[in-house]
């Protein structure tokens, strides 16, 4: 086995690519569930959204880049209006339910034969981001040191990501310290009594699921440059519970817990996975056990192991409030 | 009219001191019958034919009231009567299947509670509602209105919203004092004892600037001692010149602060007027002790069901 290499994937996935996305998605998912207490079971709808936003609007329509971003970003707004404004004046699972069946109803869409024309149907659409590449202002060479070494496309992508993720957590610093952050949070203790002090709980539950949406959509957008390709078969259910473990492992309601939570979820992803192959390899784990196709099923349920861990010794996630936890049992 | 009660309500009212002279003099509810419907001299609220039925039972039925201003009036009626929702309809919380009622003159039936509340009529729960993992400050400071910084983009920048924030917060701190809740200023609203949250919750509605406050058994589940603050301090919103509308089942506590006292019965207003009068209505008495649920019993009666009751089983018992 080779701790060097399995080292190295672990601690360049936790910042890599995924760990991007999966921040940005659970920052969005943060606003919603850890801030207005908003249960959106469908963020990965969002990305989805973005993601087709921009490569239809480009590959297909011929439109310009930026116009294709803010297509991406317009079309998250229109989704969280469309979802909003049936189910935001119901109780919180209504919500639930609409959100996830509404991204599996986006899903099928863009897989449909039918509209093959525009959105690629099965095979998906592809090089759309010419002008993403073309805007690296980074000369070729390497760059970076110890694991962590990039070639100029690489370090472009890592910078444009990671630069989204700090004005996600920039803008919800902003928001969440204000007076506006307060009534949110109220909405989540308790919507009554918000609306008993004179807020109007259902514009800001709006608010809040158009801004939650449109960080997701962003996620989707950077995963639709970053891997060249949208594919409808990527946005099924599970990327948003993914975003949801990571959240909880960071911490919900706190506002570096997405990203950090991110980061940890892709590095145990990661290791868990070189680990078990490599295993596999040096004949440490028997093949009565396990074989090498299995390694991405068992990764996800030591993932899964890990999460009772957490959810049992250590409830509030990272950078949470163990008092907060408590209260909530209340 | 009773004229003990009269003298009663006058004696209450000139607790308040100097600030409270004009009404010292005057009460307002010397010409007022004291009659189900009775028309005030200066309304704050008023209502026509609210009613709400939850399939064929009429929990709400109400024919016309009136809450005057700068006073306290208590509503009270056995469980059941309709209180509550009552309370829930006149403030946007639930929706009713007809009638009309007006704040200072403004309709505000089929109005959003939000809608209600800035218009300067708000409520608190019979259920505490604290806002748990807020701190204490932060539930004060969320009472205030008209907030700059509520808005999302100004909201970005505290130079827009910064120095209103130190006023409410200021404005915050001076109400926290006066009902006793410094000390637990940073706290988590959460982690306030019952009493505790309903100081809280009252304070938190004075955040709104209201001219009546609608408190929903502000009393209830709150140690003697504490009970009493809150009646203090509930004497203490009229002394301000706020209108009070509260729902309370403890008739000590109705008598010793409220200036008025309305009956609710089976959704329907049954009486109407000062304590004194109240406690020897009929129709009161009915509603109360003719039920036997939801009201103190006396000793008596107990013993009697009590018996009623022992005999039963024993007459089983010689069957089997």
């Amino acid at each position: 086995m080779n701790w060097g290499d399995i080292l190295t994937g672990t601690l360049r996935a936790s910042v890599g690519e995924q760990a991007i996305i999966y921040a940005l998605a659970a920052i969005g998912l943060n606003i919603h569930f850890g801030y207005t207490g908003l249960l959106n079971f469908g963020q990965i709808g969002f990305m989805a959204v973005g993601a087709y936003g921009v490569a239809i609007s480009i590959h297909t329509w011929g439109w310009s880049f930026w116009a294709g971003l803010a297509f991406g970003i317009f079309g998250a707004i229109v989704l969280a209006l469309l979802l909003g404004l049936p189910t935001l004046r119901l109780r919180a699972d209504y919500l639930a339910i609409v959100t996830i069946a509404a991204s599996e109803i986006f899903r099928r869409l863009m897989g449909a034969t039918k509209f093959r024309e525009t959105t690629g149907g099965a095979d998906g659409l592809s090089g759309y981001n010419g002008r993403f590449r073309e805007l690296n202002f980074i000369p070729d060479g390497e760059y970076g040191f110890g694991p962590w070494r990039y070639n100029s496309g690489e370090l472009w992508e890592l910078v444009v990501g990671w630069t989204l993720v700090f004005l996600a957590v920039g803008l919800t610093f902003l928001l969440i310290r204000s007076p506006w952050g307060r009534v949110i949070k109220a909405i989540r203790e308790d919507e009554d009594a918000a609306r008993a002090l004179g807020k109007n709980a259902y514009w800001y539950k709006m608010q809040s699921l158009v801004l939650g949406g449109v960080i997701g959509a962003v996620g989707g957008m950077f995963w639709a440059l970053a891997q060249a390709n949208v594919s409808a078969n990527n946005f099924n259910p599970e990327p948003t519970f993914f975003a949801y473990v990571a959240l909880i492992l960071g911490g919900t309601a706190r506002i570096w817990g997405p990203v950090v939570g991110s980061m940890i979820f892709w590095a145990i992803i990661t290791f868990t996975n070189e680990a078990l192959r490599s295993g596999i390899r040096a004949d440490y784990v028997p093949d009565w056990l396990m074989d090498r196709t299995q390694v991405g099923t068992v990764r996800l349920m030591l993932v899964g192991v890990a999460l009772i861990l957490l959810v049992i010794f250590r409830p509030q996630g990272i950078f949470g409030d163990k008092r907060e936890i408590a209260l909530e049992a209340r | 009219m009773s004229d003990s009660g009269a003298a009663a309500a006058a004696t209450t009212t000139s607790s308040a001191g100097p600030a409270g002279f004009t009404k010292v003099d005057l009460d307002p509810f010397e010409a007022v019958p004291e009659q189900p419907g009775a028309a005030k001299p200066d309304p704050i609220l008023a209502a026509d034919s609210v009613s709400r039925h939850f399939g064929g039972l009429a929990a709400v039925d109400v024919d016309h009231l009136e809450v005057q201003r700068g006073v306290i009036t208590a509503l009270i009626g056995p469980n059941g009567a309709g209180k509550t929702t009552f309370f829930n309809l006149l403030t946007g919380f639930d929706r009713s299947d007809g009638g009309t009622w007006a704040f200072e003159g403004t309709k505000i039936n089929g109005m959003a509670p939000h809608a209600v509340a800035r218009l300067g009529m708000v409520r608190t729960f019979q259920l505490t509602k604290a806002l748990a993992r807020m701190s204490v400050i932060d539930n004060m400071k969320l009472g205030a209105t008209g907030q700059v910084g509520e808005s999302f983009v100004p909201a970005l920048f505290r130079g827009y919203w910064g120095r209103q924030e130190k006023a409410i917060e200021e404005r915050a701190e001076e109400l926290l004092s006066h009902f006793n809740l410094t000390h637990m200023r940073d706290t988590f609203a959460g982690e306030l004892s019952g009493g505790q949250r309903k100081l809280l919750e009252m304070a938190r509605a004075l955040m709104t600037e209201p001219r009546l406050i609608m408190l929903d058994e502000p009393m209830a589940g709150v140690n003697p001692a504490l009970a009493e603050t809150i009646v203090r301090h509930v004497a203490g919103l009229r002394d301000q010149g706020l209108s009070v509308l509260f729902v309370e089942h403890d008739m000590d506590v109705v008598r010793e602060i409220s200036d008025w006292v309305v009956v609710m019965g089976e959704g329907r207003i049954i009486a109407e007027g000062r304590h004194s009068s109240i406690v020897t209505n009929p129709h009161v008495i009915d509603a109360y002790l003719g039920m036997h649920h939801g009201a103190p019993l006396s000793r008596d009666e107990e013993d009697q069901v009590l018996a009623e009751a022992e005999a039963v089983i024993e007459a089983e018992k010689g069957e089997a």
